[in-house]
């Protein structure tokens, strides 16, 4: 196991050299000057000049890049173009509301959703069924800004339950901060909701014809045991797998949610910074995305091994 | 056998539950009452902190929270002292101004005229108008702490003015060593003699700033009037918190969660109709242009006649219809330098003012030879108040006979392509859109557009000697009518050779508690004055 994981952490090595390289060149290939931004409308042509001088924005691109990734390589993520701040410094203020968020959709998703679905295949065809894949079809087609939106002129407006907008982390008290993350969480669960609940439903369904649940069912188990103790365990890979997928989405950043419920996560700083070109900060959101999805991926095989003895690596 | 619970129980619980979360939340709203704090939405967040290298209107904002000024326009337009009092000599070369007692930065040190001429100096590196005056500046010098010296090599009539004026880049009185900073690298340190104080550890860029009280600000005398007269601060602290979203702002304010709201799209405004302790009004009593800028450069806007055509075709009202929807936060009005202004005259501007003449445009079209060659129109996508123009300007021109290829982008991607001079079909362009703050605009020295230099002009790059003779005339006006007189003529002369396509004026309403109270009616929103009430 331990070989497995360090042959994969190293397979990591050259897929961060390849985003780095390509994250680049694409910004730079990409339309956009951000000295036109930091000076603004009435700039001369010589002013901006000038300031791109002293942005390094004039040098040659393979001098840009290896300024670039030789800082990297000391663990120095730059300093943004427009607000002259620490790049480390904005993505560790802004990786707070989005992993707190994160986490807590996952945990409203996971607890509503695999029951839902191991219930569904329970009563396979039944009216449960029915209803469990309706939401599910609901939860796809809805768009989340409208969920958002819904939850907001209910929850906030007309009960007054919970404040409209705005963040408080967990250091300025649990309930301040549940109150504030309790609707974008269960926004951005709607759709992971269906998406674990009709996953969860195929790979029970899957698994409920197998011998093995026969057999169990026949030596008199619980039924409560044949679901969630042989047939959930061994119905779990795939639901890890979109587990995984989802919360490694979450993190990259959700713009939408973050910006209907004015959370200052991630999801928001990477859109600004891409409308003002911020080069740093993309560059570094990027790469930090792209070292997410690896971190998730390998956390998710590993947790395999662990629901299904079977598989070892 | 168990039974389900009741559907008003669950409902119950999940109150109790918030209900607590709530009562947690006590602490904070305690910490409130103890100090009077003001948590606005401004229009965009802050993420440039040096007021003089940007002439983003946020950051200006956030200057006027900082910074203190050496003398400021009125309501009036009249240059008033502000941190100074102010001399100019008989023979109009020499101005000195003379520093009021008890200016104090915010480290506690004593403004001086040393940190003064630093100032003016790396202003007058940035600001248009700063360097025309720079242009004949023959010694800037702090003669005392408290004395500066500026003396000109020829006169200069406008130069009270120029540095009084509110936007886009006044010049800011930094610490000395802050303003020797090159006037082409941002400064790092953000200390000012202002009414307020910048928080460093609370700023997260584009997310929100605090500023607090400045205990040692010694506000003016005089009652206070736009950038003018007495800057008293009546809350301890004041939050700008930024929300990408229009609604949920408003929704915010109509919940009480926020005080103010420097903007409020104008469809959006029946959500506040139905909130009995919200306020909506317009603060700022000059407004915004909206503007086309052709490009000298390339066919067909080289040609005089083409561009007359242009102007035929549009038509300011079915511009400023769609980008506002309500009459009454738009103005049909012909004059370039704003129809409050003193300045403002509409002399010329029937043809954008009085519907649109598409046979007139075919005419002119027709008579300058126009081929059909394609009109690269940018039309940023990304920008709520830049959106609609293109489109509907689009529709007009082709109805008027052009052949119009209308390219949507984003701001960025028309900010860095409207820099390029090279043919429309090798990444250039032929017009874009963009909006102005009155002040912006109000004379012909402040006004980018009437720079008729070529290369050395505004996008567009009009080679203009006429315009420029006129700006040289205004320069030297020794009064008011005679500046008067000449902006008049600036203005027919945009008309006629149309330098830029005028638009009209529209006003974008804020919205507050009705516990804000004492806001000063400013084309800048400024927090000196307010008052919150319990």
């Amino acid at each position: 196991m331990l070989s497995y994981i360090l042959k994969r952490v190293l397979a990591t090595v050259p897929v961060m050299i390849i985003v780095a390289v390509f994250v680049f060149l694409l910004l730079r290939l990409t339309p956009g000057d951000p000295a036109a931004i930091l000076a603004g409308d009435a700039a001369t042509p010589a002013q901006l000049e000038r300031i791109r001088d002293n942005l390094g924005l004039n040098d040659p691109l393979y001098v840009q890049f290896f300024t670039w990734t030789g800082q990297m390589l000391q663990g120095d993520l730059g300093t943004s173009l427009i607000s002259n701040t620490s790049v480390s410094d904005m993505i560790a203020s802004r990786l707070g509301p989005t992993i707190n968020i994160a986490v807590m959709t996952i945990i409203i998703s996971v607890l509503l959703a695999v029951p839902m679905g191991v219930i569904a295949a329970w009563r396979h065809r039944t009216w449960i069924d029915f209803a469990v894949m309706s939401f599910s079809v609901l939860g796809f087609s809805v768009p989340v800004f409208v969920i958002g939106y819904v939850l907001i002129q209910i929850f906030a407006i007309e009960l007054r339950w919970v404040p409209v907008q705005g963040y408080a982390a967990p250091s300025d008290g649990i309930g301040n901060f549940f109150i504030r993350a309790i609707l974008p969480s269960l926004t951005l669960a709607t759709i992971y909701v269906a998406l674990i609940a009709r996953m969860t439903r195929a790979s029970m369904l899957e698994v409920l014809g197998e011998d093995y649940i026969r057999t169990a069912r026949a030596k008199g188990v619980r039924e409560n045991t044949v679901l969630f103790r042989h047939a959930l365990r061994n119905a779990a890979v795939p639901i890890l797998t979109i587990i995984g997928t989802g919360f490694a989405l979450l993190i990259s950043g959700v713009v939408v949610t973050e910006s209907v419920f004015n959370i200052p996560g991630i999801g928001r700083l990477t859109v600004d910074a891409i409308l003002a070109r911020d080069y740093p900060v993309i560059q570094a959101m990027i790469l930090l995305t792209a070292g997410i999805y690896v971190l998730v991926n390998l956390l998710v095989d590993i947790s395999y091994s662990i629901f299904d003895p079977r598989i070892r690596y | 056998m168990k039974t389900l619970r009741p559907l008003s129980a669950l409902r119950g619980s999940l109150a109790a539950t918030l209900m607590a979360g709530a009562t947690m939340l006590t602490p904070l709203a305690a910490q409130a009452e103890e100090e009077k704090v003001i948590t606005a939405v401004m229009h965009s967040g802050l993420r440039v902190l040096d007021p003089v290298i940007t002439t983003a209107h946020i950051t200006r904002n956030h200057g006027y929270m900082v910074y203190d000024v050496l003398t400021a326009v009125d309501e009036n337009f009249q240059p008033q002292p502000q941190m100074a009092e102010f001399a100019v000599s008989d023979d109009g070369l020499t101005y000195t101004f003379t520093l009021r007692d008890g200016l104090k930065f915010h480290d506690g040190a004593p403004v001086t005229g040393a940190d003064v001429v630093a100032s003016l100096t790396r202003w007058g590196k940035r600001d248009s108008g700063g360097q025309m005056i720079f242009d004949v500046t023959a010694n800037l010098e702090a003669t005392d702490d408290k004395t500066v010296v500026w003396t000109l090599s020829e006169p200069f009539p406008p130069l009270m003015n120029v540095i009084s004026k509110q936007s886009a880049v006044p010049p800011f009185i930094m610490p000395k060593r802050v303003a020797e900073t090159s006037a082409d690298e941002t400064i790092t340190e953000y200390i000012g003699s202002g009414p307020f104080v910048f928080e460093t550890d609370l700023y997260e860029p584009g997310v929100s700033v605090t500023y607090t009280k400045f205990d040692d600000y010694v506000p003016r005398d005089e009652s206070a009037s736009w950038m003018a007269g007495g800057k008293v601060v009546n809350v301890d602290k004041v939050v700008w918190t930024t929300m990408p979203d229009s609604l949920t702002a408003i929704n915010a304010l109509a919940a009480g969660e926020i005080d103010y709201l420097e903007q409020v799209q104008v469809d959006l405004l029946p959500i506040l109709q139905s909130a009995p302790d919200v306020t909506v009004e317009t603060r700022d009593p000059l407004g915004y242009v909206t503007i086309g800028r052709p490009n000298f450069l390339h066919p067909p806007f080289d040609n005089k006649k083409v561009r007359q055509a242009a102007l035929e075709a549009l038509n300011q009202e079915d511009v400023l219809a769609t980008m506002m929807g309500d009459p009454e936060y738009y103005k049909v009005c012909g004059a370039i330098f704003g129809c409050d202004t003193p300045l403002g005259d509409e002399a010329g501007s029937e043809p954008i003012t009085s519907g649109a003449h598409p046979d007139k445009a075919k005419a002119l079209l027709e008579e300058a030879g126009y081929d059909g060659t394609p009109i690269v129109l940018m039309a940023p996508t990304d920008v709520v108040s830049l959106v609609n123009q293109p489109v509907v300007a689009a529709q007009a021109l082709r109805q008027a006979g052009f052949n119009v290829d209308m390219q949507p982008m984003d701001w960025q991607t028309v900010v860095n392509r409207r820099a390029q001079q090279s043919p429309p079909a090798e990444g250039g362009w032929n017009i874009f859109f963009t909006n102005w703050m009155v002040p912006e605009i109000s004379d012909p020295l402040i006004n980018v557009m009437v720079n008729g230099r070529g290369d050395d002009a505004w996008f567009g790059w009009p080679t203009d000697d006429a315009i420029e003779a006129l700006r040289s005339d205004f320069v030297a006006a020794a009064s008011d009518a005679e500046r008067k007189e000449i902006a008049v003529k600036i203005q027919e002369h945009v008309m006629d050779n149309v330098n830029y396509i005028h638009l009209g004026e529209y006003t974008m309403p804020q919205a507050r508690q009705n516990t804000i109270q004492n806001i000063i009616p400013s084309p800048v929103p400024v927090f000196w004055n307010m008052t919150k009430g319990d």
